[in-house]
């Protein structure tokens, strides 16, 4: 018995998965994995370059933790001013520009605050907090979250002094949005992951259009003088990807419903 | 409702179509649990046996810190594990944050305490009931031990198994140091947070009864190897 248990386990242990011949990890943002654009992309990498990107997904704030101890080879984000602060700290080699989407408020189909027809972000945001209706914000120091704080203070408004209709969840785009649709609320949702999101319930896109909510990616390789095992050959071979007309191609042409979500913006590298 | 019966339909299909990827990460969730309950099992049953026959100043001690470490949150040992195992941390010159191995290490540590503590019940009574003849016999420590968890194998089993039901429905430790990454560390648990968090119940839902259905086969599968409730005893 003892023996056939053995024989078990060990035929389970063996089959781990065989090891491509290049891999490298990159910290990307839910919002880029939530639109599928990775879906799309990462084949033609493992085809074009035969390399395995592993994409490991998370807010921003945490993709940069990732990239400053050196636990990824790249970072691919969208938060300007975290981004050249983790260049400025030596952290990465440069910020190369990919891609930008946008930023949408969505919110209960009645709309209780009216910010259907809101002048800008700001108008948007200043009646939602006068109406005291419910918002989610994502609350999670990712790229998302900074963006919604700095439009609250383009508004004249300071998210910690409001009361319990504004609820920082402290979650993915995702999650929040779960939350959102459950309540339901107002929320910031950058335009993919809530097209690709699955549980709209009451909820519909109420205001875009705003150029403050223009949404910028970046790629941004991790320094090798910091840490010695990041693998800049790959890293730089996929930057060299990311900014060629393949990937414009694929990027510029990647739809959802109909409606395009990127517009590819790189320029060949600095 | 909805949610469920499609989820439920869902299921179905994946598994008679024998989906490519729920296969991948299905034997993925089982390879992880299994090494670690491995791990956990070489780890945790001599050190149940060893601490009911051995007296010693801390034993009483040792053994209120394996009971109360089986509520140990897998968060927090996730956080810990990923703190050592980072690139910055002291062990990330093995660089194995990220990998199956990091899982490995967290699941184990998870039910390390919960092994030990219920296979150091079950010792004990025996102990109680062998201690006047091993005693007699004049065997040694190791002896003891090894004729224990021997005559205990039964009860043990029934240890494995609770170490394997909670570490193949864990995620918050597996999320923090294996990242979820498709193709490479990506598990049932960690899929079904991934569909839920894109607001696809249905897909959440179908993974969710396959990790049911899996752990009722597993524990089936281990009586069957033992022949439990068949033959008289082993």
């Amino acid at each position: 018995m003892m023996k056939r248990f053995a024989l078990t386990l060990a035929a389970l242990a063996i089959g781990t998965a065989a090891q491509a011949a290049d891999v490298m990890k990159m910290a990307v943002t839910t919002s880029f994995n939530n639109s599928g654009l990775a879906d799309v992309l990462l084949p033609e990498i493992k085809k074009d370059l035969d390399l395995d990107v592993q994409l490991l997904v998370v807010g921003t704030g945490q993709a940069i933790k990732l990239g400053e101890a050196g636990d990824v080879d790249a970072i691919l984000v969208h938060s300007r001013k975290a981004e050249e602060a983790f260049v400025d700290g030596g952290f990465g080699t440069h910020r190369t520009e990919i891609m930008y989407n946008d930023f949408v408020f969505i919110g209960p189909k009645a709309d209780p605050a009216g910010i259907k027809d809101a002048d800008d972000a700001a108008a948007a945001l200043t009646a939602i907090a006068e109406a005291k209706a419910p918002f989610v914000s994502r609350g999670d120091d990712s790229g998302t979250h900074k963006k919604e704080l700095s439009l609250w203070a383009a508004a004249g408004l300071d998210p910690a002094g409001f009361d319990d209709w504004y609820k920082a969840v402290g979650a993915g785009m995702g999650a929040a949005l779960n939350t959102a649709s459950g309540i339901p609320a107002y929320i910031m949702s950058d335009r993919a992951s809530w097209l690709n999101f699955g549980n709209k319930g009451d909820l519909e896109l109420l205001y875009a259009g705003d150029p403050v909510l223009f949404n910028q990616y970046a790629y941004l390789p991790v320094n090798p003088e910091k840490h010695d095992h990041v693998k800049t050959e790959l890293v730089d071979k996929l930057e060299a990807w990311l900014v060629s007309e393949r990937a414009a191609t694929l990027i510029n042409d990647y739809k959802i419903n109909g409606e395009t979500l990127f517009v590819f913006n790189a320029k060949a590298a600095e | 409702m909805v949610d469920l019966w499609s989820g439920l339909a869902q299921a179905f299909w994946l598994v008679v179509t024998l989906d490519a990827e729920l296969v991948e990460i299905a034997l993925r969730s089982l390879r992880v649990t299994l090494s670690a309950l491995a791990v956990a099992c070489v780890i945790a049953l001599p050190l149940a046996a060893f601490v009911a026959v051995k007296r010693f100043r801390a034993r009483r001690f040792v053994i209120a810190i394996l009971n109360a470490l089986m509520g140990l949150p897998p968060v927090v040992v996730g956080l810990i594990v990923y703190v050592f195992l980072s690139r910055s941390g002291p062990f990330g010159v093995m660089g194995l944050l990220f990998t199956p191995t990091a899982m490995i290490i967290a699941q184990t540590i998870i039910i390390v305490p919960l092994i030990a503590s219920i296979a150091h019940q079950s010792i004990r009574d025996l102990w109680q009931e062998y201690h006047d003849l091993l005693i007699s016999m004049n065997v040694t420590q190791g002896q003891k031990i090894r004729t224990l968890l021997w005559d205990c194998r039964r009860a043990l089993l029934t240890a494995a198994l609770a170490g394997f039901g909670r570490a193949i429905g864990e995620v918050g430790a597996i999320m923090i140091v294996g990242g979820n990454i498709d193709h490479a560390t990506r598990v049932l648990t960690t899929a079904i947070a991934l569909e839920t968090g894109k607001g696809e119940f249905a897909l959440a839902l179908a993974l969710g009864f396959v990790l049911i259905g899996l752990a009722i086969t597993v524990n089936l599968a281990i009586h069957w190897l033992g022949r439990t409730e068949r033959e008289g005893g082993w």
